[in-house]
């Protein structure tokens, strides 16, 4: 009986020793990996600070820090113009992208017309095609309209092609609301314009706000397009910008760079992490419908 | 009239009048309406066939022309480049064709809406019904075509700004427009499929393609599963029930996928430099020879997935964190009382119900990485460089090579023949995935 009770135990104590030994390794392996996640952060906002110019003088533990680089970002070069280029050409492809898209959605989910079905299908064969295929068009087509090296023409593009897979996303988040409100406020009189505004809208906050994010994010991230419309110094994005930084001169204007980079990453990095769950759902969403 | 005469009459004057009215509007437009006493849309229609006929009709015919011929008259140039003759742009008068062809096309189905309205309203008057008066008819578009008014502002930008741009696209794939051939100095010319046949058929242009090709498979598989599964990894070991802090790990973990993308890429590049990047610095100190990072294909292609794993996994993770926090406790409960192990909990209960969440995904997750752009050009340029391939180098991705050959090379038609087939490959991807989710859809698995 003793003999029985005693084994129980040192079972329990064993299995309890297992699970010890378990949770200490997920510990490390937590810590390690939170090392491997945060070193390329802190060592981009140590670069950013550190004396020297190159990326081979940038040391780890710099000998001491400093703000020169941020001031001769600020200073010296067009920076803040191209800070101001990208904040712009974000907020207005987000109004404009949103617009556009949201206004089909409604269209395709809540109407019945000729050519509704075609016209589905058709935006989701075009949204297949890689991106720049028609880069040469589009470069002709602005050359055409005189709007190359022109905010606005990238602003186009930009909105251009965010309609096809938006409008679908949004689309099917619209075809999952239930239709007895709008039904009720139409017995009221309300008009289409009404029942979209007061009806719609403030039940779709979740994906319009992903799809306001995602297309403000977009051209802070584009290299491809901004690189094909914009071509002087003053109208450049940020993007193009920071690349020249790393590409010129074997790498002299790397903390420059680093300053750069470390400005651009806090507030967007911010924003993502603060709207994190609409991003995933959104993701989520756009996966299912395809 | 009655209804019975209509139907007994062999001469039905409804039929009659109708086809009178059609043809009337089929020989110009408006004309019909006319006969029918709806003036002002009569009027409307006959100023746009006017309109058509006296404005457009030149430059309509010269873009067909243009599109037929791209051109016969080559700019000529005099002394000291002086341009002596304008001469024929052949990619202008392609693209000025193609939207000639789209106006065309917008201008017949206003032609045939034309015709079946003159035919409809005539036997709407026959019966006895009083035709729509201008403002009716205003206000019944404003009702009936309240999607359409909505899906104009889309429409036009899809039409000039993607669809436009793709028609043209796979235009070039049929021409010669490459380098040397180059407008407005050469004029561009038709030639059929022999842009497909040449990828095929010659040497330099099909080892090139398939080599990239065969890396562009290998990397998109590579980097999806790496990413899945790390993100699998961690999004376990976090949820387990004696981690303490899961919101800090998970905050600190997503990072990565926070920062632009493009920051942290440029930021990798110079970290794995491998002449002055603190990787071979470390591991210099450290006794070892410092590994040519970006200068040697097989360790450019190990350090792009390692890289993409760090970019990647954290989406993964906070998908599948969420699948697991939903779980309900009492399986993982009822599961103990049986004597499950850990082990046993996890591939029986966890696992399932994640892959079923998050399995579609990564159909997505391929096709993305199948046109992963920034990763790698950012990264390495598609570098380094491979002889045996013409414009690509060894870690090049179709999406990149066809970039170069685009922006850098001229190589226009070759671009657009392998846009084409990149269609092809990611069409079926998302075929299969629409088909799949669908079908996903009317399980109850997860309610």
């Amino acid at each position: 009986m003793m003999n029985h009770e005693t084994a129980k135990r040192s079972l329990m104590t064993s299995k309890r020793a297992k699970d010890n030994l378990v949770v200490a390794s997920i510990y490390l392996i937590l810590i390690l990996t939170a090392i491997f996640v945060i070193y390329p952060v802190v060592w981009i906002v140590l670069g950013s600070m550190n004396p020297g110019n190159t990326l081979f003088s940038s040391a780890f533990i710099p000998k001491g820090l400093t703000l020169d680089h941020y001031r001769a970002l600020l200073g010296e070069t067009d920076y803040l113009i191209w800070y101001k280029n990208t904040m712009f050409i974000a907020t207005m492809n987000m109004i404009l992208s949103t617009f556009l898209i949201v206004t089909s959605a409604y269209a395709f989910s809540r109407f019945r017309f000729p050519g509704r079905t075609k016209s589905l299908m058709a935006m989701l064969v075009l949204q297949m095609f890689p991106g720049f295929m028609g880069m040469i068009a589009i470069y002709i087509l602005l050359l055409q309209l005189n709007m190359l090296d022109n905010h606005w023409g990238l602003i186009l593009v930009y909105a251009g092609g965010s309609i096809p897979f938006g409008t679908w996303l949004v689309k099917g988040y619209f075809d999952g609301l239930p239709r007895s409100l709008e039904e009720a406020a139409r017995i009221d009189g309300a008009t289409n314009t009404t029942i979209f505004f007061r009806v719609i809208m403030p039940l779709s906050i979740p994906i319009v706000t992903f799809i306001a994010v995602s297309n403000f994010i977009g051209p802070w991230m584009d290299f491809i397009f901004a690189r094909l419309v914009l071509r002087s110094n003053e109208n450049k994005t940020l993007a193009i910008g920071l690349f020249e930084m790393v590409m010129g001169r074997g790498n002299t204007e790397f903390t420059m760079f680093a300053a750069g980079a470390v400005l651009v990453a806090i507030p967007i990095t911010l924003l993502f992490l603060f709207l994190q769950k609409y991003i995933i759902e959104g993701l989520k969403a756009g996966a299912n419908k395809g | 009239m009655s209804p019975q005469m209509m139907t007994t009459d062999a001469k039905n004057p409804v039929l009659y009048r109708a086809v009178i009215s059609a043809i009337l509007s089929a020989l110009f437009m408006g004309l019909g309406q006319l006969y029918n006493r709806q003036f002002m849309k009569g009027i409307l229609y006959a100023a746009l066939e006017c309109l058509v006929i006296i404005v457009w009709y030149k430059p309509l015919i010269k873009g067909i022309w243009g599109l037929y011929t791209l051109g016969e008259q080559p700019q000529v140039r005099g002394a000291r480049g002086k341009i002596a003759e304008q001469g024929d742009h052949s990619i202008f008068l392609m693209i000025e064709g193609v939207i000639a062809l789209l106006l065309i096309l917008v201008i017949f189905i206003i032609y045939i809406r034309n015709i079946m309205d003159a035919y409809q309203t005539s036997k709407k008057i026959e019966q006895g019904q009083k035709p729509k008066t201008f403002s009716e008819s205003l206000q019944n578009a404003w009702d009936n075509g309240y999607a359409y008014i909505l899906l104009t502002p889309a429409f036009f930008f899809t039409l000039f700004l993607t669809i436009l741009p793709l028609l043209f696209g796979i235009l070039i794939a049929f021409t010669n427009y490459a380098s040397p051939i180059l407008p407005p100095l050469k004029l561009v010319d038709w030639v059929g499929f022999q842009t497909f046949i040449n990828l095929f058929k010659m040497e330099i242009w099909s080892n090139t393609f398939f080599g990239v090709l065969w890396w562009t498979i290998i990397w998109s598989i590579l980097a999806t599963i790496s990413t899945f599964f790390v993100g699998l990894f961690y999004a376990v070991i976090i949820n387990h029930p004696r981690i303490r802090y899961k919101r800090l790990w998970r905050t600190v973990f997503i990072l990565p996928w926070a920062i632009p993308q493009f920051i942290s890429i440029l930021i990798f590049r110079n970290i794995f430099n491998g002449q002055f990047g603190p990787l071979n610095q470390y591991l210099t100190k450290i006794g070892f020879d410092p590994i040519p990072w970006l200068s040697d294909p097989m360790w450019a292609k190990t350090a792009l997935v390692t890289v993409n794993i760090w970019f990647g996994f954290p989406f993964w993770m906070a998908l599948m964190s969420g699948v697991l926090t939903g779980i309900d406790r009492d399986m993982y409960e009822a599961a103990e009382v049986d004597g499950a192990s850990g082990w046993q909990k996890f591939w029986k209960i966890s696992y399932p119900l994640v892959m079923f969440a998050t399995a579609p995904l990564l159909i997505m997750g391929f096709a993305g990485n199948f046109n992963n752009f920034n990763m790698i050009y950012l990264f390495t340029q598609g570098g380094p460089t491979n002889i045996s391939y013409s414009y690509a180098g060894s870690t090049d991705i179709l999406i990149s090579w066809i970039y170069k050959l685009t922006l850098e090379q001229n190589q226009f038609n070759m671009a657009s023949v392998v846009s084409i087939l990149i269609f092809v490959i990611v069409a079926i991807f998302s075929i299969y995935n629409f088909r799949k989710t669908r079908a996903f859809k009317e399980e109850d698995m997860i309610s």
